[in-house]
């Protein structure tokens, strides 16, 4: 029993790291109709800007923060400077620009930071913190930093007027603009959001999986399933799929399947929910008129 | 004066011209009409006007030149849209429908009192405040649309269709209210409408389209007598 609770509360861990990714895929999707293939390794470049800067001695957090901004700055520029010029090209060449965004990351931090496996440090303490011994204190720390994350956000696009306008840009670009909403811009800091919640999900598994360029690859396919899951235009699915995800990697992984079976999980996951619920739990199912 | 004033104004979607150099101007202050049969570039005309189609020509705002600016900059400059099929933010609730009215506006406290104004107008709206816009009936999305327009403070509303779908009495209701709305605030309003006789009542001056130009321009009394008008437009 106690193997299993250990299981399921680093399932949520872990779970917590695919909400935040999966709910970096809803909100490009909510707003694009499009899922950014590129998304983790946008996470993945910018853990490594996190490992240069902690690296260089500064304190993990300062890090932590400049990380995040360079993140949401880089996920605009992304936007403007990649994403724009396509923005009326068919979806597959839009899918292959994504496609090439995530071999140029990849293949650009393999040149900067060569493919060795590096280690990343945890910023929570190694003894167990409140006692509780299920879970590692780096799990219990991600967890709550992506409860923080998933507040903020929350806060932000119910909240406040930037938010509100985000939300109204995604559902009716027309309308929007017809009360003076930049819908560009909105879409442009979305992307920036989106990259930031990478960012901050990047640094969170890298401890667990160690940093090297390809260590999103899993996760993303982790992430899509959450989404998918969840209904790939409903964030709070994406949250709940992420979580959902992440336990039944684990404990499948750890009684059913095997560890060396568990990104099956994720695959099996995607091909069931498009086979049998196309719009997962709590999606929207889109009715045409003909 | 004139509050807009449009000179030579083309529009048109992709290849396919549909506005051939109108002329026409909005007193400040006042009701203009634009009749005209189904594609004669009614709903052309408005979206040419907030640049929302590819225009040519000159279109001035109190004494601006907005032919080159973006839907933006324009609604910026107190241009109030109500579009056609009313542009509902569906899945949002009625009041965030009305407060994205007000997006471009920084004073507060008057957004507030502009919002209860606007309910004072309408108190359907107000019960429905939490309910997603999506499920109002097509008369309250309707006043949504107007209000949301209402909420920018704007100098000049453009009305597409404001009676299409409605029930005659609600129809009436929307006419009145819209009169009131220009006597007491001072919105200049252009109005794009099917049901001429309406339009021609609560208009103070009116153009009639056919296929992309103006064919007739005039006080809306002096529309309401033309021969050819009442035989076409208002059938007696």
């Amino acid at each position: 029993m106690d193997a299993f609770l250990h299981q399921v509360l680093a399932g949520l861990a872990t779970g917590g790291i695919y909400a935040s990714l999966a709910l970096a895929l809803v909100m490009i999707y909510q707003a694009t109709h499009l899922v950014n293939f590129a998304q983790g390794e946008m996470a993945m470049f910018t853990t490594y800007i996190a490992w240069s800067l902690i690296n260089a001695g500064m304190p993990y957090w300062l890090a932590f923060l400049l990380t995040v901004a360079f993140a949401f700055v880089f996920g605009i520029l992304v936007e403007r400077l990649v994403i724009r010029p396509v923005e009326d090209a068919p979806v597959l060449a839009v899918v292959v620009v994504f496609i090439a965004l995530l071999v140029i990351l990849n293949s650009l931090t393999g040149w900067i930071y060569t493919y060795t496996i590096k280690s990343f440090p945890s910023p929570f303490p190694q003894e167990p913190l409140f006692g509780i011994r299920y879970m590692s204190p780096h799990e219990l720390g991600a967890i709550g930093i992506t409860l923080v994350v998933l507040l903020a956000l929350y806060g932000f696009f119910r909240f406040t007027p930037l938010g509100l306008a985000m939300r109204a840009a995604a559902q009716n670009p027309e309308s929007s603009r017809l009360v003076g909403i930049r819908v560009g811009w909105m879409l442009a800091l979305g992307w920036g959001l989106a990259a930031a919640i990478g960012a901050v999900a990047g640094m969170m598994v890298a401890p667990i999986v160690y940093l090297d360029p390809n260590m999103m690859g899993g996760i993303l396919l982790y992430a899509f399933a959450a989404a998918l899951v969840g209904g790939i235009d409903n964030p709070w699915g994406a949250v709940f799929g992420g979580f959902l995800v992440g336990v039944l990697e684990n404990v499948l992984g750890a009684f059913v399947i095997g560890n060396e079976l568990k990104l099956s999980v994720a695959l099996v996951l995607i091909i069931g929910v498009l086979l049998v619920r196309p719009s997962g739990f709590f999606g929207r199912v889109h009715v045409t008129r003909v | 004066m004139a509050l807009l004033e449009a000179s030579a104004l083309h529009a048109a979607y992709g290849h396919t011209r549909v506005l051939h150099g109108l002329d026409f101007a909005i007193e400040k202050g006042s009701i203009t009409a634009l009749l005209g049969a189904n594609g004669a570039g009614k709903t052309t005309t408005l979206r040419a006007l907030c640049a929302m189609v590819k225009t040519e020509g000159e279109v001035s705002f109190g004494g601006v030149r907005i032919e080159r600016k973006s839907t933006e900059d324009i609604v910026r400059l107190g241009v109030a849209h109500v579009p056609d099929g009313r542009g509902t933010f569906a899945l949002l609730s009625t009041e965030e429908n009305l407060r994205l009215g007000a997006y471009t506006r920084k004073d507060r406290s008057a957004v507030e009192a502009d919002l209860e104004r606007v309910y004072g107008y309408f108190p359907r709206l107000r019960e429905r405040r939490r309910q997603q816009a999506g499920t109002l009936s097509g008369g309250e999305q309707q006043m949504l649309a107007i209000s949301r327009a209402l909420m920018l403070s704007p100098k000049l509303m453009l009305l597409d269709e404001p009676s299409f779908g409605l029930a005659p009495l609600l129809v009436r209701e929307l006419f009145d209210i819209l009169r009131t709305i220009n006597q007491r605030e001072q919105v200049s309003m252009l109005l794009v409408e099917q049901n001429a006789a309406m339009a021609l009542e609560l208009a103070d001056s009116a153009y009639l389209l056919e296929t992309g130009r103006v064919v007739l321009a005039g006080s809306a009394s002096a529309l309401k007598q033309n021969d050819s008008v009442r035989r076409a437009y208002l059938g007696y």
